[in-house]
């Protein structure tokens, strides 16, 4: 019986049979690269510390001559840089126009214009936000995907793969597991203050984004209070509990779903002919707050991008993960 | 001209001035990396400052409808606090990558000093 078992194991189907099951590399052996098994305990610790001397010996600044010198020419070039920097800066303030006076040259037309016709044009009070989020709403549009962009690369940069075999990279896995471990920290002061303010962090932003088109605030500053109501339940209760409602699953369909309808929302003059374009969603009144057309669904997609990116930054640097 | 009378008469734009200047020294004169990110951080204010410095009117109002005016002369230049808005979360974005390169780059070479990094780097080419 075993005599079979070997014939089948050492034939091609068997083979197979065991390249498919993962035990088996048909180019073991075979290769001429090899992962280098010496470790950390096969050096001589007194060879390494004369290497390393040196070493020091060639790159130390205070035994090479030459870069020393470099480094002195190096600060005082830059010291001389900066003063003439700020110098030149400082001069060229005098010759500004006067602070605060209504003919400076910025107080143009263009503010004019969208002070005067906003109203009617955007639907919206606060002139800011109907100026951001619809004279130029492409500009927002790109604000939100440059958010979301530098999430991405953050987690290019700090996210830790599950499949990851170099031996630093596994050690930083474990410190992040370590630290998810002992969690909740049960910190008694933390969770009772966050019990209070947690709720009020996302009512106060929530409330901000919804009246975005009507006082100070819009989906940026909405968002951030948002992210921070998010942080502080995340810091006082763990990620245990914040996992039961904000996975990675859920930024991801949150961001995508809020980019998504902001680009069809303001993509779609392109394609009707950019210029004149009639909008048939009405702008109710002005005041109201279903009011001004699609600035309060803008508000609302930048908003939740915002609180993703927020949530996300804070996540990736604590343990490079979500 | 001396600085007091900048700083009577343009005393936001002055200071802006000198905290870009701060900033920027920061950025050549220190070796750490966390402080570079710091002093891009404290130009980006620097020029949030000067924006919204342009943007002010003496005696008018923040820029949102109030008893249906709609007389441009009335209200405060709204672009140039659209601009700051954009400035903010370019900021934002920009020092969170900063912060992630530098993290991957202590976790490579242990040190956040600038010329140790480049020292190592060099020596790791050489090797």
């Amino acid at each position: 019986m075993s005599r079979i078992r070997d014939n089948y194991k050492s034939s091609p189907a068997g083979r197979f049979e065991a390249w498919y099951k993962d035990g088996y590399d048909p180019m073991d052996d075979r290769m001429d690269i090899h992962i280098p098994t010496q470790t950390e305990e096969d050096y001589d610790p007194a060879d390494v510390i004369a290497e390393l001397d040196l070493e020091d010996t060639v790159y130390d600044r205070t035994a090479n001559r030459a870069l020393r010198i470099s480094g002195y020419i190096y600060k005082i070039l830059s010291i001389v840089l900066c003063v003439v920097m700020i110098g030149v800066l400082i001069w060229m303030v005098q010759y500004l126009p006067a602070f605060g006076q209504p003919d400076n040259p910025v107080n143009n037309e263009v503010s004019a214009r969208y002070i005067g016709s906003g109203v009617q044009e955007t639907g919206a009070i606060n002139f800011v936000t109907g100026m951001i989020l619809d004279y130029r709403a492409f500009d927002t549009f790109g604000e939100s995907c440059v958010l979301f962009i530098a999430t991405i690369c953050v987690q290019i940069l700090l996210r830790y793969d599950e499949g990851e075999k170099d031996p630093e990279n596994v050690r930083r896995r474990h410190q992040a597991a370590t630290d998810r471990l002992f969690e909740p920290k049960n910190d008694i002061i933390l969770q009772k203050v966050s019990v209070v303010l947690v709720p009020l962090l996302f009512i106060f932003g929530i409330y901000i984004i919804l009246n975005g088109h009507l006082s100070p605030g819009g989906g940026f500053s909405g968002g951030a209070v948002i992210g921070a109501g998010l942080i502080l339940y995340l810091c006082s209760y763990g990620y245990s509990k914040t996992e039961r409602f904000f996975t990675i699953r859920t930024f991801r369909i949150i961001s995508l779903a809020a980019l998504i309808t902001y680009c069809l929302a303001k993509s779609y003059s392109f394609y009707t002919g950019a210029n004149h374009l009639e909008s048939h969603i009405p702008l109710g009144t002005p005041g109201a707050i279903l009011s001004s057309g699609l600035i309060l669904v803008l508000n609302i997609c930048v908003g939740s991008v915002v609180a993703c990116t927020m949530y996300a930054f804070y996540t990736l640097f604590r343990k490079g993960d979500f | 001209m001396s600085i007091s009378v900048l700083f009577a008469s343009h005393l936001e734009e002055t200071v802006a001035m000198i905290l870009f200047g701060i900033g920027f020294s920061l950025l050549l004169l220190n070796r750490n990396l966390i402080k570079k990110i710091m002093g891009l951080n404290i130009m980006d204010t620097a020029v949030y400052l000067f924006l919204t410095a342009k943007g002010y009117i003496y005696g008018r109002m923040v820029p949102i409808l109030t008893d249906g005016i709609t007389d441009p002369n009335a209200y405060t230049n709204p672009i140039p606090d659209g601009l700051v808005l954009t400035g903010i979360v370019v900021s934002v974005s920009v020092s969170a990558l900063l912060l992630s390169l530098t993290i991957r780059l202590y976790d490579r070479y242990h040190t956040l000093d600038l010329d140790k990094i480049i020292m190592e780097w060099r020596k790791e080419e050489d090797a």
